[in-house]
């Protein structure tokens, strides 16, 4: 079996959308941020160089976990939280297979917590795309454990007390190797980051600030909407980090450490903070992702890291695949017998 | 000075000591050699769950019993004839589960004043008189031991001091003219990295053979000759090793790679360990991050065209129905091996149990049939995962096989089969469109199993999930004729097995009245107390249940057929419930929850009253 990883390094094999869309009819609220996702994704996936049938979509439980339905590849909608762990097993038996889980906030980071931080830290094979709405959707408007603070919710009418998750700090505390952050109406740039998590080796984090216009309408308003030029703090590899309609604002680090948004002209562009995703250490990739504590201010996205590291068990599947070739049952009899044995006649 | 050499049929020998003195080990060399020798036998190690019980205690006392005949046997005997007990806890510890007259052989050297008084004896019971019912041996093991070992470089004689079980092995191996080549080898082979552990062992173990052959202390030895056994190659076998043994088989004879995912728990753990030994095979194994991530990377792993398998015990398994619940309704084989350990919660880790049952047959929200298999001996382990694997590839289920402790860490003689004699099981992988041009990953085949087409497929991509599905197509459907629908040919599905596993079968006499039913590691009890009962002359017949769900087909009319039902059960009462409930027949219960196996004796008592 030939490994795939994500992609197939783009090779192109004349496929378009259309290939891999299902004719199931798609069941989200009208003006659901999940749309624009989904026809981003499937606008993105011929650019794998794969056929649909290397693809696998692993969803979750929640509003999210319908999005495999929609999609002309394989699919598994498991149970609520471990959409990670079977995509693990299913990428350990098939490195030729390109995997792709959806999950959301509450699937991944409240019930299935424990499976996403560990596949990330063994690096599995598998690209993780977390709908970030911040809210229970499915489960018709609780708050989730990326709402703020005092959130008032159904199951919380006098505010939530719980302190939310930071996705992106939670997944670089968890050794992630690629961590990413897009908005599910920016479309380019949703491909974008989609696309260095295809050519990634292992798994890839990426959050997607995704607007449940039902139960948590405008949650993504200072990135998303009218003043999303303003806000959007891009992330670029190597470059100094600016942002502003005009390019004008930007990111320095104070004598204090830490980064804090300045003025270009005031600071100089010398001064300003250069983005190394591919750093190992993840200290500013974390200082990054604790730049804006909620989206309602400027906030990064794009890629936050992608470091290198060995893919999770990737030279122990190539031996092992080797090992089996030819077994059969001469060698089952010798197994059989092996150890201490006596004869009776 | 030659001693004189008594013949007799049967014995029964318990070694025990604290947990850290290797008496597992030491018990285990002796049943591979009492295997060689050709007598038949059956062994019980018993241990606490602490790792590093307090030294001394009666609370870290470990044992390991074995029976050997030659003749055929079938339990690891009730009341030991032999005590080997290395201080003074582990004589009180045991004592009175010997036989009256037995012989105690005590590490005279472990019961000094500090240990007599951690096992709370006021005086030492080797001087007081406590033992006068017994025939009683001092053997001072530990100083011994450190005398043999002595000269060898490196080692202290505290080291020498932990020799001192391989002493007692070897004392034995003499008292039962074992062979020795065979230990001996074995310690050459299990300390070649550590050479002066390695002389110290084998010094320690022809000390306490030697000074059986020599000391005065010690008049007669016993032979015990070859059991009568079916021609054939054999080896001694513990249920887990067996259960791996019995996955390779059925990943040789399906094609389908075998892929492993457990979260440590006691007694589990060790199918992990023997499993991720055989990379020959192409065997994967994960330590996955909990439980529930295991049943879903084996589930992930089947899906991806892998013979999926996970193991547990009680705790785990209660975490992994969700799973279960979902391999069942996506229909996928997934074999998931429960070895039943002492519960409710965390229980008693280390000590039997047979209480799942009901879980495995019914432990999950919804209508969620699947097969349920148990297997009834340490080797029977190998057969009956085969069958459980089988089962799960044919029909695209879920499959629970419940195993216990006792079977896990027990061992007995295995006739091993030809690798060509098992039977093959054949995936029969979707290739192409099965309803015109489409692919309908729910229509099904005769048996009512479903297509299994493995990504990577062209044409056949689809989704499957824990939604309710349309009959045929697999669309989500909330339809309420369909989901009866759905509900009912899963039903079938299962039901249907019993067409193909065969029927009960009845150990028989004419006459009887009574029919013994068991299931699971009860087999060996039942078999041998309806012996000892026939041997007196009394009518009684037996059956034993691989298959618990579905059952046999003729199970009804079996048991209709008895004026008593007797089901003895390791549990409160489960397989008699249900006996009663599908059949209406008033079924007679025996049930033990003491962490231990039922003995043929308690239950021969047990079919004596009832009768
Ligand atoms: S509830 Fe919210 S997240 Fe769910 S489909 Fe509706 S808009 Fe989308």
């Amino acid at each position: 079996m030939s490994e795939t990883n994500g992609s197939n390094g783009g090779a192109p094999a004349g496929l378009t959308k259309k290939d891999f869309s299902s004719d199931q009819e798609t069941r989200w609220c009208p003006g659901c941020g999940d749309y624009a996702i989904l026809a981003t994704v499937q606008q993105f996936l011929p650019e794998l160089g794969l056929p649909p049938e290397r693809i696998v979509f692993v969803a979750g439980i929640g509003c999210a976990g319908r999005f495999a339905y929609y999609m002309n590849t394989y699919g598994v909608h498991g149970i609520h939280g471990r959409a990670p762990a079977l995509a693990t097993g299913l990428a350990l038996a098939r490195s030729d297979l390109s995997i792709w889980v959806v999950s959301g906030d509450g699937d991944a980071l409240s019930i299935g917590g424990n499976h996403l931080i560990h596949a990330l830290r063994r690096n599995v094979p598998i690209k993780i795309l977390l709908f970030n709405n911040q809210i229970y959707g499915l489960t018709k408007g609780q708050y989730s454990p990326t709402s703020e603070e005092g959130k008032v919710t159904k199951s919380t009418p006098f505010g939530s007390l719980d302190h939310p998750f930071n996705p992106i700090a939670l997944a670089l505390g968890a050794e992630a190797t690629f961590v990413a952050r897009t908005v599910d109406t920016d479309r380019e740039h949703q491909a974008q980051v989609l696309r260095a998590a295809a050519d990634h080796q292992g798994s890839a984090l990426i959050e997607i600030y995704q607007n449940c216009n039902v139960f948590n309408d405008g949650a993504f308003e200072a990135v998303r909407g009218k003043g999303r030029d303003a806000n959007q703090i891009r992330l670029e590899h190597s470059k100094p980090i600016r942002f502003g309609v005009d390019s004008e604002r930007g990111v320095t680090r104070g004598p204090d450490g830490r980064l804090r948004l300045e003025t270009v002209s005031e600071v100089g562009e010398d001064a300003l903070v250069v983005h190394d995703a591919h750093d190992p250490n993840p200290s500013q990739a974390f200082s990054l992702a604790h730049l804006s504590e909620r989206p309602n201010g400027p906030t990064p996205i794009g890629l936050f890291r992608a470091v290198e590291r060995p893919v999770f068990a990737e030279s122990m599947t190539r031996e092992l695949e080797s090992a089996r070739e030819g077994v059969g049952t001469e060698d089952l009899d010798a197994l059989l017998r092996s150890g201490d044995t006596w004869t009776v006649e | 000075m030659n001693k004189a050499t008594e013949e007799i049929e049967r014995v029964v020998v318990r070694f025990a000591g604290d947990s850290g003195d290797g008496i597992q080990l030491a018990g285990d060399r002796f049943a591979a050699a009492t295997a060689l020798v050709g007598n038949d036998l059956a062994t019980l190690p018993d241990f606490p769950a602490e790792i590093r019980a307090p030294a001394g205690t009666l609370a870290g006392v470990s044992a390991f019993q074995i029976h050997f005949a030659s003749r055929d046997i079938l339990t690891p005997g009730g009341q030991p004839n032999v005590l080997v007990a290395m201080n003074p806890a582990a004589l009180k510890a045991n004592l009175t589960e010997l036989e009256r007259g037995g012989i105690v052989i005590a590490n005279q050297d472990g019961f000094s004043e500090h240990n007599l008084r951690k096992a709370g004896y006021e005086a030492n019971p080797l001087d007081d008189g406590a033992l006068d019912d017994y025939q009683v041996f001092r053997v001072p093991m530990t100083s011994m031991t450190v005398r043999a070992t002595e000269g060898i470089d490196g080692i202290t004689a505290r080291d020498a001091a932990r020799s001192k079980n391989l002493f007692a092995l070897g004392l034995v191996s003499w008292m039962y003219s074992r062979p020795t080549d065979a230990t001996i080898r074995w310690i050459e082979q299990k300390f070649a990295a550590k050479p002066q552990i390695m002389e110290a062992n084998l010094a320690a173990f022809r000390a306490g053979y030697n000074f059986g052959e020599t000391a005065e202390l010690l008049q007669v030895h016993y032979e015990v000759k070859a059991a009568p056994a079916e021609p054939g190659t054999y080896r001694g076998i513990n249920g887990t090793t067996a259960a791996a043994l019995g996955l390779i088989a059925a990943s040789v004879r399906s094609g389908l790679p075998l892929f492993l995912a457990s979260y440590p728990i006691t007694p589990a753990s060790e199918l992990l360990h023997e499993l991720s030994r055989h990379k020959r095979f192409g065997v994967r194994t994960v330590q996955a991050e909990d439980e529930i991530a295991a049943a879903n990377m084996a589930l992930g792993a089947s899906f991806g065209g892998h013979l999926g398998v996970t193991a547990s015990s009680g705790p785990g398994m209660d975490l992994k129905q969700e799973t279960i619940g979902l391999a069942a309704t996506l229909e996928l084989p997934l074999v998931v091996i429960d070895v039943q350990r002492a519960g409710p919660s965390t229980g008693m880790p280390t000590k039997t149990e047979a209480a799942d049952l009901l879980m495995a047959i019914h432990g999950r929200h919804g209508e969620s049939p699947l097969p349920v298999v148990a297997a009834s001996t340490p080797a029977q382990c190998f057969e009956a995962v085969l069958e459980a694997a089988r089962i799960a590839v044919a029909y695209r289920t879920p499959v629970i096989l419940l195993s216990d402790t006792f079977l896990a860490n027990s061992s007995e003689p295995w006739r091993v089969p030809d690798a060509a004699d098992l039977p093959e099981i054949d995936p029969g992988f979707a290739t192409g469109p099965n309803s015109g041009e489409e692919f309908w990953p729910y229509l099904r085949d005769e048996r009512g199993a479903r297509p299994w087409a493995l990504p990577g497929t062209t044409g056949l991509q689809h989704v499957i999930g824990g939604l309710e599905k349309e009959d045929g197509t697999g669309h989500i459907s909330y339809e309420p004729g369909n989901h009866a629908l759905m509900t009912r040919l899963r039903a079938k599905k299962i039901a249907g097995i019993a067409t193909e596993i065969g029927e009960l079968e009845v150990d028989r006499v004419d006459g009887a009245e009574m029919l013994v039913l068991g299931w699971g590691s009860t087999y060996g009890a039942i078999k041998g107390a309806v012996r000892r009962v026939r041997l007196r002359g009394e009518k009684v017949d037996s059956a034993h249940l691989h298959h618990l769900n579905p059952l046999p087909r003729n199970t009804g009319e079996v048991v209709r057929s008895y004026r008593k039902v007797l089901i003895p059960e390791m549990n409160t009462g489960q397989l008699v419930n249900i006996i009663r409930g599908e059949f209406l027949v008033d079924a007679l219960s025996y049930t033990k929850v003491e962490g231990l196996p039922i003995f043929a004796e308690e239950l021969d008592d047990v079919i004596t009253e009832r009768l």
